[in-house]
């Protein structure tokens, strides 16, 4: 186990360093770092010169790359467009913007495992082709749709939620965003967790349950579930990750100020240091996600050896 | 792709039993089917039936198939001629008629800037097609080539692509497309094909890797081997036939959820750009107008939803087709 760790550790080195350029070079390359520094105005040439002597964008583009990761390293981000250094805005983003995770993740749990559980018991019937059916269709349905008919409905027209979030973003605010951002997730949990069910149903352990007299209840919550939820954990971890970085539509929709927003700002402002921050931030969470994902499935299936 | 919501694992682990199934029918050989693995009985040419005939005898039954399937030759067929359905103009506005509801001969009303949003939302299912056509083949092509033959000949160039597209998976797709496509200011749909290509092709690669790994092993390619076939024709002859169903299957679901990126980064700014037609721009210039004329989100949004909806109950039917393990 420990030798596994050792060697996922080192395999996600490289893919750290080949995403991050990936990204440096997008921004880098494609845009002009400097462009965003004058207002809305063009830099005149000369100031645009001083300001890439200043900034070190003279250089060739491997060696800005490594300059910026030491200094990443160092908990140095770099400054924004106004001046306001990246790493207090990451102070400000994520703790939102993990919030608004959590609770879809949570949705993701207890909505998707228990609709899953439900049908994959009965599968078949009605309730088991309905549930698919509608899982089918959030899937289709692209999650700003989702989340601007929500808006409408919940926040319009019924005025049930207030339509923007303000920006202390309490949880109770986030519940109808969390729920948006998970929905396709959930479908996908839902549709899992049903197909995992429906085959461990199946097996040899479930019947011998069964046949030694356990009630339907034990023999669902302790046998069936433990067995059946091995996938799904493994898809909720990986999802995080990347529930982190598609957050950006959904706290566009519903006025978030979370990590989304700061990207989209940076975007639109041309700040290149944010958005290579913060991307280079959300890589290492979905890497991390992933490692310990890879790490839980030993401990949730002691069938799996890592040597 | 790092799609963040398509989870390909049922898809993959689900299809990748098709791939083994024999196909060597097209060489006139007569194939020994295991015990219960064999087809109900040869079709009216004598030949015993392949994956692909039975597939297309289940499809044609499954109702589901059917409607998804219509659905989209009618939009193919919009796309190609949308002055079949929609005589005016999508680019032709009137200020004056801004926001007004349906009117006789404007079903769907206007929208802001008082552009038919009937018209517009006909027109739009050209760009949705088109980005979901292109950009499926570009990525199937390049994936299934890329994926096809590091599965097939292995070695460093194997390992090599695991880890670019361990790379690739790293981005989240969304944000990619923002850094992207911030910068590219044409209003084409090429770019955002080009895009979609670029982020989308590792995810058909590692699976056709799988499923080319899978159909090498196979006896029938071991004895082609040992009969001096080349390694072309082996890969071409024997392990792409087998080994092509799954890279179908998610290449048909990956379709649909294609169409719906580009919306996405169309509502976002940065895909298409007006005077572009496209539902994810009008879906992103409705949203201010939300509290008075509802009707100009609905439309466009009803319109994506059921192009995106059809193409992924299609791959859902080809997929149980493809692979008779799953009933």
């Amino acid at each position: 186990m420990g030798r596994y760790v050792i060697r996922r550790l080192l395999q996600m080195i490289p893919v750290f360093f080949g995403t991050t350029l990936l990204i440096f070079l997008m921004v880098n390359v494609m845009g002009d770092p400097v462009a965003g520094l004058c207002g809305d105005r063009q830099c005149d040439p000369a100031t645009a010169a001083r300001l890439r002597a200043e900034f070190g964008l003279d250089k060739p583009v491997w060696q800005q790359y490594a300059t910026y990761m030491g200094n990443v390293f160092t908990g140095d981000f770099g400054t924004a467009f106004n001046g306001q250094k990246v790493t207090e805005l990451m102070g400000t983003a994520f703790p939102v913007t993990v919030r608004l995770t959590v609770v879809a993740v949570v949705f993701e749990i207890v909505i998707g495992i228990s609709l899953g559980v439900l049908t994959g018991l009965r599968r078949g019937r009605p309730a088991d082709t309905g549930v698919l059916l509608v899982t089918l269709v959030v899937i289709s349905v692209p999650t700003f749709v989702t989340g601007l008919l929500l808006q409408l409905l919940l926040g319009v027209k019924w005025g049930v939620v207030r339509p923007a979030v303000s920006s202390a973003a309490t949880v109770d605010e986030l519940l109808v965003p969390g729920l948006v951002l998970a929905s396709v997730s959930l479908a996908y949990v839902t549709r899992l967790t049903r197909t995992s069910v429906a085959e461990n149903a199946r097996a040899d352990y479930v019947r011998t349950a069964v046949a030694k007299g356990l009630p339907r209840r034990r023999v669902v919550s302790r046998h069936l579930l433990r067995n059946s939820l091995i996938p799904v954990v493994t898809f909720i971890g990986t999802d995080v990750g990347a529930l982190m970085g598609g957050a950006i539509v959904t706290e566009r929709i519903f006025n978030i100020h979370g990590v989304g927003f700061q990207l989209y700002q940076g975007i639109v402002r041309q700040s290149s240091q944010t958005v290579v921050g913060f991307v280079t931030v959300l890589v290492l969470v979905f890497l991390l996600a992933n490692l310990i994902v890879d790490l839980l499935y030993a401990v949730l299936d002691p069938r799996i050896r890592y040597a | 792709m790092p799609e963040p919501h398509y989870d390909p694992d049922a898809a993959i682990s689900a299809a990748g039993a098709g791939g083994a199934t024999d196909l060597a029918m097209d060489e006139g050989e007569t194939l020994e089917k295991g015990p219960g693995g064999g087809p109900p009985g040869p079709d009216p040419a004598g030949r015993p039936r392949s994956l692909w005939s039975d597939a297309w005898r289940d499809l044609r039954r499954n109702p589901v198939f059917v409607v998804s399937g219509l659905v989209i030759v009618f939009l193919v067929v919009i796309s190609l001629w949308p002055s079949l359905i929609a005589s005016g103009n999508p680019l032709h506005c009137d200020l004056g008629r801004a926001q007004e509801g349906s009117r006789p001969g404007h079903p769907f009303g206007f929208d802001g800037q008082g552009c038919d949003v009937y018209t517009r939302t006909v027109y739009g299912a050209r760009t949705s097609v088109t980005v979901g056509v292109c950009s499926t083949l570009g990525v199937a092509l390049l994936g299934s080539v890329l994926g096809g033959l590091a599965g097939f000949f292995g070695g460093s160039w194997d390992a090599l692509l695991s880890r670019i597209t361990d790379v690739f998976f790293g981005i989240p797709v969304v944000l990619g497309g923002l850094v992207f496509l911030s910068v590219i200011t044409s209003t084409t749909v090429w770019p955002v094909i080009g895009f979609i290509v670029l982020l989308g092709w590792p995810q058909i690669a590692r699976i056709a890797r799988g499923s080319v790994i899978t159909a090498k092993q196979n006896d029938y390619v071991q004895a082609a081997r040992a009969l001096g076939a080349s390694n072309a024709r082996m890969l071409l002859r024997h392990v792409a036939p087998n080994a092509v169903a799954p890279v179908i299957v998610v290449a048909t679901i990956a379709l649909g959820t294609y169409i719906s990126l580009e919306a996405t980064l169309s509502f976002l700014g940065v895909g298409l750009r007006p005077p572009a037609v496209s539902w994810g721009i009008d879906i992103s210039a409705a949203s201010s107008y939300v509290r008075n004329a509802p009707h100009m989100l609905l439309w466009p949004a009803g319109a994506l939803a059921v192009t995106v909806l059809a193409f992924i109950m299609l791959g859902d039917a080809v997929r149980d087709a493809l692979d008779p393990k799953l009933r």
